[in-house]
Order: structure tokens, then C-alpha cells, then sequence
């Protein structure tokens, strides 16, 4: 230790002398690995192998990978298919003709018509294959409906801030305050839905009190995304205000929105039978799992399977979507990405 | 050197292998790592991120995370192996045997307790609270240096400065007087002068209290300066260890080499490559390209109903930028430097006074003419993990310049897009890569390439090498430095680091809670410094004294 001979260790108790570096009072050797031992590489070299993979593509790589995913998405793939070709999976047309028959009223399950007979002679099975559309379409179009209303309110809301956001914020804290199935009869009662109960008005009054859970959601993300330095950087490139919403804030705010949406799918399928139970949801003639398991409410006693059956569709489609909705979850938590 | 007897290692580590499991199989952190910690002496790990610094400390206090293990080698503290001791055999010993201070103050408190009631935590964790906890208390934050420490232990943590609450956390590292403080890059998120004061502070409690150190940090300067031994790691391996003065003076690696050669607190100003165009430079002679007058900018804070209150961010400052040079603006956190830029860029609206850009006011442009600015003056961000959009692919963000103001079409693009990424080094193949898959400083150069596609004049660099590890920060100021020769660009350069400043500004403007105390030229400020603030802010650069 060349030029430190004469210090002494205990003065580097001063703060002056301890900007001149330290010097141990114990032997220090001086060790140096062989260079072959930890070759030299660029600094910062770039990886050129493997193939590029865009945020969505990594998402989908690990989605497929996973068991919860698989099974969820081939479940919902079957329901997809039973709605759309109901006869594929029947031959029994529950709306034809002859599909009711009185003689076989509250009958049990024998070879051709394997659920039994309900209290007006329908087969069971038929009318479980067919009330899955109507499941289905009120799941879907309300989903998508609330992911653009509430998708659209929430983002103006989370990237403007200020008045917009204070009318909007209370605007859906009004909705969000009254329960969605009290809310949803309410509604329902309404001359103007009871008179035109179709799929449709069904369809509108969930959405009408589904929009603010997504808006609030939309809201979050977009702040959240709104203050990154891309942003910014978009900005400073000449993007307009909006555009950079639309471009930029928007692409990746849709996780959390995605992961929602998925789940609440099975959630309105829910609210649509529940409605439909209670007898101010979809009009007795539409075929539906809700209505089904209302019908079969006043024969639990004797002959409980009818109510069983419907339910036990309804149960497997909605916990599908959530599962399909965790999945999503895992698979695009921010967190768990890459470098992020 | 008077002690002959050589005394046991407190720390000893021998052959240290440090193995994480990954989905993508075995990661290998550590290597063949050997080095020893001797009582009461302090030694540093210096290397750059991933360079395995902090797994090795963290495996000598049991707190690797879920998936890493120690698959090889011993790590003896006071001659006990604990590379694979239980959990409760490390809870005895973390506190009382090995304390640790941790990287970030702002995240490693609790929020909803008290300073005091934390710190008590720790004494009765260990059973030294004796019979009066709370007199014991203020005596350890008075120890840390904190005025007033029985209020100051009724405090929040959010009423602490970063300062003040690294402060408290190596008080609460302290609390229980360890025999080895493990400290991981424990200023690396405070500015330099806090630094300064918060490593002279631990340096005078670890020898009073006869403390063994192991300081992890990135900078080797900063090391050298602190510990009596060096460590330097590369790619989980030590490569080099040995007396700090030493290895600084006389490195023999060739990583240590590099790392002495490009950390930019000890090596020297401004190349002569630069001197050309600083010549041509003469004040009053060139047209100053950006101009700001009198720039003011002041900010309501809301105090709760409708109660505001005024914050000057930045207070009259003015200054000129040359064309095809450099300036520095230099100040702590919160001096008001980035609400400078923000306003040179048009991203926030000014109060009071001008900027002036080639000749003509920017403030109150049009939107037709504040489009035409925007391409002339591009900005370079802070975060490298934020500043790309992370769905876009490279190919999209350097094009999406070029697609806003209609340049080209998409062949034109294409070639325009390869082009960019060869000025800025990246393979051209990296254009169909996405943010994820780049690293910090690859990512910097995207940007950089980015804000060079509309072909400006000015580019605004905020903080931006500050996040980048030393060597990757010495290749993207040689890239922006290589550029400024080539195209002529001009730099507004933001940054808290004066290391830095001195390797690519050509002016400087030292910057005080939102007054500029001082400018001149880059020689002028590091010889002669006027200010006592630029005086502090030159005399905390840590190692600058060393070679």
C-alpha cells in the first residue's frame, strides 16, 4: 500500500480522511481471475437468436401451457358449438309440434330422452340443448356491450381527468350504488321493457347497470397508462391528444379490462337466469336454463332432477368463464411480464 | 499493518455457487465465488446489474428469493457454515449478528407505523429493548443523526426525507449491533450530496461500533472510496478482488479495466475529439438555437377545500444553448431541471417568460406550427422500461414518427427504419423484436433512434443515462456524443449526475430549488466553481479525489 505508510486506521474515524480511501490494517491480497475463466463480452450485446415475441404472443405461449386454460376453453368452445347447432346434438326439436306430450309428464329418463320429461311432456335434454343460445347470446352481447360503453366512459374519464371524470365518476357511482338484480326488476317492470321482453330488453338492463364496474376498471388502467413516458414521447412526436388515447393508452390498458370482462360473462349468464327465474326476464316461450329451472322450482319435491339438469349446465358454462378469466389473469399480470 | 497475526474472517465465502430455478431451466447467478470479510473492515461488491453482487450478499443472510438455492461452495460466518442453516437459525442471526440496509428507503418502511414504533420492532425482535424501550429508541436515531429523534420517533415515514429514512433504516441496521451490516447500493436512489452525508455517517457509526461492512455497489468510484477491500464480479464471477486503492490505481482485469475506464466519476472531461466544434463556439458569435428568458413556472397545489397554494417550480431562470453543443442542466431532485424541459418540449405550459427556438416564441404557437416545432425538437426519457410503448414492436415505434408527419411510404420507411437502427448500433433484425426482449440501454438506443427518425435539430435528454449501468451508460453518451459530430444535433442535457455532465457538456447550468446558481462553460464550472452549492455538488462526486 504505497502512499498510506503512515496511516493510521483509527483516523479514519474523521470524515476528511476518509475521502482519501481506506487502507486495511489487515493484508489484502490482490487477486485476479484468469481471463479464460470469464471471457469478455460486447457490452450489452443484442440477443439475435429465438423468435421475436410481442407481449400477446408471450401471453399465449404461457396460456397454453396451462390445464385451467385448456379445459375452460375447450368447455366454452363446446357450449359456443351447442348454441349455434342445437340440432347437432338433438333430434328432438323442443319447439316442433309433437315435442310436448302430456302422457309423458314428470316421466324419468329412459333410452332416447335420457333426462325425463318435465310437468308439460317436453324432453328434458332438448330443452337444456336449446336454452343454451339464449344463455349465451344474453352473456355475450351484454359482455360486449358494457366493454364499449363502459370501456369508452371510463377511458375519457381516466385520460382527461378533471370535470369529465368528476360527472362521469358520480354518474356510475349512482348505478354502482343499486344492487344489479333489485335494479334489473325495477327496470324490467317498466312498461316500456315489460311490453317488448324479448333477449333484448333483458340484454339492456344488465348493461344499463353493468357499464360502471368496467368504467371504473377502464378508468384505473388508463390512468395508470396515461403518465408512462411513451405517452409522453408520442406527444412530443406530434401525436394529437386523442390519437395517443386511441393508440398508445388504450392497447395497453386492455388486460385488466379483458380479464374482467371474461369474468363477468359468466356473471350476467348468472343474473340472466336469475331474472328469468323470478319471472321478469326472458318471456316464458324463449327457451332458457333460467327459465327452465323456474318452471322446475314448483316440482322440486317430486321430481328434482328437472331442476337439476339445467343447473348443472348453467353452473359448468359460468364456472368455464371464470376459469377462462383466472387464466387470462395469470397469464397477463403485468407483473409476471418480462423486463417490466 | 502492525498486527502480524492474521485473525479469523468474519465472512468467508468459498466457492459459492448460487443456482435459480427458472421455467426455463437452472440460471447459474453465482460462480466459484471466493472473497472474506474481515472484522471490523469494509469491503464492497462492485459489477454491474446481474453480475450476481446482490445474490451473493443476500445467500449470507438467508434471503434469496423462493427459487434460488445455494448449490455449491460454503459461506462461513465466524467460522460456522450457514450456507444451508435453518430458517430459525438464521432469524438469530439477522439483527443481532447481521444487519442489513436495504437499496430503496421509499418502499422499505411500513407506511402506518411510526419511525419509533419500527425501530422498537427490531430491539424486541432481538430482545434488547431493556427496560425502557423508548429512551432507548431516541438514543439510536439520535445516533443516526437525526435532530430531535423523541419527534422524530412519533413520526410517519412519509414526513422522512429519502435522506432521513435511510438514515433510519441503518439506524434500525444498527439497532442491534451487528457484527456484519450487509448494505445493498444503500444511496443509489438519493442525490449525490445526501450520498455523501449518508455514507460518512455509516462509516463513523461502523467504526465506532467496530462493524464489518459489505457494501454492494455500481459504483466503483464510490466504492473505492468507502472500503479498504474490493470485490468486482462479472457474470456471477469474482474476477477481481483486492486493496480498494489498488484496484482502483492498478486494475489488472480486463472487466475492471473497462469498469474504471468508463465510470464517468473517474474518468476525465470532455475528449479533445470534441474541441472542433467547441471552438467554433464563441459566445455572442453563434446564433443561440434555443433561448430562454426570464422562465417561470409555478404550480397550485391543492391543500384541500379549495385551499391552493403557489410552488415555484422554476424561478426566473435563463439561459442559451449554442447550435450543435451541449448543456447540462445539473440539479438535486426537485431543483425544477425536468419542469424545464417539459416546457421546452410543450408538454406543460409555462407561467411567465420565453423560450425562443430558432428565432421564433414557442409558447403560444399554433397547432400547425407546434407540429412543424415538434419536429424539430425530440425528447429522450428517463426510463428506459417506460419510454417504448411495450405492444409495439421496434419496427412500429421508430416508424410511428415517420407515420405521423406522412414521411415516406412503407418501403421508404422500411429502409428509413433500418437505417435509424444502424446510426444507433442495434442490428436491423431487432425490428421485429418487441420492448420485452431488450435490454436497458438497447432500449435507450431505440428511443434515441426514435427521436432521431424526424431528423430534429434539438433533442431534450431527460435523465437519460441515469438509470443505465456504468458501461452501458458510457456507450450511450459516446453514441449521442458520435451523433452530435455527425448530424450537428443539439443537446439539452438534464441530469443530477456531474460525473456525467463532464463527459458530454460543453456548458453547464447549475440549478438550485428552481434558480439557476451558476453557468458557464462545462472547464469553468469543474475548475473554478463559484457557488458553494456547486462546490458541495463537485466535492460529493464519490472517488473523483482517488486518481
Amino acid at each position: 500500500m504505497p502512499e498510506n505508510q503512515n496511516f493510521n486506521p483509527e483516523d479514519g474515524l474523521q470524515m476528511s480522511k476518509v475521502r482519501a480511501g481506506k487502507v486495511s490494517k489487515y493484508k489484502i491480497d490482490h487477486y485476479v481471475a484468469p481471463l479464460e475463466e470469464t471471457p469478455l463480452q460486447a457490452v450489452d450485446s443484442v440477443k439475435e437468436t429465438g423468435k421475436p415475441l410481442s407481449m400477446w404472443a408471450e401471453a399465449w405461449r404461457s396460456l397454453r401451457k396451462q390445464p385451467l386454460f385448456i379445459i375452460s376453453a375447450i368447455m366454452i368452445l363446446a357450449v359456443i358449438v351447442v348454441a349455434a347447432f342445437p340440432q347437432l346434438f338433438t333430434s328432438i326439436d323442443p319447439n316442433g309440434q309433437n315435442a310436448c306430450q302430456l302422457e309423458y309428464s314428470n316421466e324419468p329418463g329412459r333410452p332416447g330422452h335420457i333426462m325425463g320429461f318435465n310437468l308439460q311432456g317436453c324432453d328434458v335434454y332438448a330443452r337444456v340443448i336449446y336454452g343454451t343460445r339464449a344463455s349465451l347470446l344474453v352473456g355475450v352481447f351484454t359482455t360486449l356491450i358494457v366493454v364499449i360503453l363502459g370501456g369508452a366512459l371510463g377511458a375519457l374519464a381516466g385520460f382527461y381527468g378533471g370535470w369529465i371524470d368528476a360527472i362521469l365518476a358520480r354518474l356510475g357511482d349512482i348505478f354502482f350504488a343499486l344492487p344489479l338484480i333489485l335494479g334489473a326488476i325495477i327496470v324490467m317492470q317498466l312498461p316500456a321493457f315489460r311490453e317488448n321482453r324479448s333477449v333484448w330488453t333483458v340484454i339492456v338492463t344488465l348493461a344499463i347497470f353493468g357499464w360502471p364496474q368496467l368504467a371504473r376498471i377502464t378508468r384505473g388502467a388508463v390512468i395508470e397508462a396515461r403518465d408512462a413516458d411513451y405517452v409522453k414521447a408520442s406527444r412530443a412526436l406530434g401525436l394529437s391528444k386523442f390519437k395517443s388515447l386511441v393508440k398508445h393508452v388504450l392497447p395497453n390498458s386492455l388486460a385488466p379490462i379483458i380479464v374482467v370482462a371474461t369474468v363477468n360473462l359468466g356473471v350476467y349468464i348468472v343474473a340472466e337466469a336469475t331474472l328469468s327465474f323470478l319471472g321478469v326476464g326472458l318471456p316464458g316461450e324463449v327457451m332458457s336454463w333460467g327459465n327452465d329451472i323456474s318452471l322446475a322450482q314448483q316440482q322440486l319435491r317430486s321430481n328434482p332432477m328437472m331442476l337439476m339438469w339445467p343447473a348443472l349446465f348453467l353452473s359448468v358454462t359460468v364456472l368455464s368463464f371464470i376459469m377462462l378469466g383466472d387464466a387470462v389473469r395469470d397469464a397477463l399480470d403485468p407483473k409476471a411480464r418480462k423486463g417490466a | 499493518m502492525t498486527e502480524t497475526a492474521t485473525p479469523k474472517p468474519l465472512l468467508e465465502i468459498k466457492d459459492l455457487a448460487i443456482t435459480f430455478s427458472t421455467p426455463d431451466g437452472p440460471v447459474h447467478a453465482v460462480r466459484d465465488a471466493n472473497f472474506t470479510v474481515m472484522p471490523g473492515e469494509t469491503v464492497a461488491i462492485v459489477g454491474e446489474s446481474g453480475s450476481g453482487k446482490s445474490t451473493s450478499a443476500l445467500a449470507a443472510i438467508g434471503l434469496l428469493a423462493g427459487n434460488g438455492s445455494v448449490s455449491g461452495g460454503q459461506i462461513l460466518f465466524d467460522g460456522e457454515d450457514i450456507s444451508h442453516a435453518s430458517e430459525k437459525r438464521f432469524v438469530e442471526l439477522r439483527g443481532n449478528h447481521i444487519g442489513m440496509v436495504p437499496q430503496d428507503p421509499m418502499s422499505n418502511l411500513n407506511p402506518v407505523w411510526k419511525i419509533g414504533f419500527q425501530v422498537k420492532e427490531t430491539l424486541k425482535a432481538n430482545g434488547l429493548a431493556g427496560d425502557n424501550p423508548k429512551q432507548r429508541v431516541s438514543q439510536i436515531l439520535a445516533d443516526a443523526g437525526l435532530p430531535n429523534p423523541e419527534a422524530r420517533a412519533n413520526q410517519y415515514p412519509h414526513e422522512f426525507s429519502g435522506g432521513m429514512r435511510q438514515r433510519a433504516l441503518i439506524a434500525i441496521g444498527l439497532a442491534c449491533r451487528p457484527r456484519l451490516l450487509i448494505a445493498d447500493e444503500p444511496t443509489s436512489a438519493l442525490d449525490v450530496t445526501v450520498q455523501q452525508q449518508i455514507l460518512d455517517h455509516l462509516d463513523t457509526m461502523t467504526s465506532e461500533l467496530g462493524t464489518a461492512v459489505l457494501l454492494i455497489t455500481h459504483d466503483l468510484g464510490l466504492a473505492a472510496e468507502r472500503a479498504e477491500k474490493v470485490v468486482v464480479m462479472y457474470k456471477g464471477r469474482v474476477v477481481e478482488y483486492g486493496p480498494a486503492l489498488d484496484i482502483l490505481r492498478n486494475p489488472q482485469h480486463p472487466y475492471t479495466k473497462r469498469l474504471i475506464s468508463s465510470a464517468p466519476s473517474l474518468s476525465a472531461q470532455r475528449g479533445d475529439k470534441h474541441e472542433a466544434i467547441v471552438d467554433e463556439i464563441v459566445p455572442g458569435k453563434a446564433e443561440p438555437l434555443l433561448k430562454i428568458s426570464n422562465l417561470t413556472k409555478v404550480f397550485d397545489i391543492r391543500k384541500g377545500f379549495g385551499r391552493k397554494e403557489k410552488f415555484t417550480a422554476v424561478d426566473n431562470a435563463s439561459f442559451e444553448i449554442p447550435k450543435g453543443t451541449t448543456t447540462a442542466v445539473v440539479g438535486e431532485s426537485g431543483s425544477g431541471k425536468s419542469t424545464i424541459a417539459q416546457m421546452v418540449l410543450n408538454l406543460l405550459d409555462k407561467t411567465s417568460g420565453e423560450i425562443t427556438f430558432d428565432g421564433e416564441q414557442i409558447g403560444n404557437l399554433n397547432e400547425k406550427k407546434l407540429f412543424k416545432y415538434r419536429r424539430r425538437v425530440q425528447p429522450i426519457f428517463q426510463d428506459p422500461y417506460g419510454s417504448l410503448d411495450p405492444m409495439y414492436s421496434i419496427y412500429r415505434t421508430i416508424e410511428e414518427p415517420l407515420r405521423i408527419h406522412g414521411i415516406g411510404n412503407s418501403a421508404s420507411r422500411q429502409k428509413k427504419v433500418a437505417e435509424l437502427l444502424d446510426q444507433v448500433s442495434m442490428p436491423a433484425s431487432t425490428m421485429h423484436r418487441f420492448p420485452n426482449e431488450l435490454s436497458g440501454g438497447q432500449r435507450q438506443r431505440i428511443a434515441i433512434a426514435r427521436a432521431l427518425a424526424l431528423q430534429p435539430e434539438m433533442i431534450v435528454c431527460d435523465e437519460a443515462v441515469s438509470a443505465l449501468d456504468v458501461l452501458v451508460q458510457a456507450q450511450v453518451l459516446e453514441l449521442l456524443d458520435e451523433l452530435q459530430r455527425e448530424m450537428g444535433l443539439t443537446y439539452l442535457f438534464i441530469t443530477h449526475d456531474l460525473a456525467v455532465v463532464r463527459q458530454i457538456a460543453d456548458n453547464v447550468c447549475v440549478m438550485e430549488r428552481g434558480k439557476i446558481v451558476e453557468q458557464g462553460t462545462a472547464d469553468q464550472i469543474f475548475a473554478a466553481p463559484k457557488s458553494q452549492y456547486t462546490r458541495n455538488l463537485l466535492g460529493a462526486i464519490p472517488g473523483a479525489s482517488l486518481i
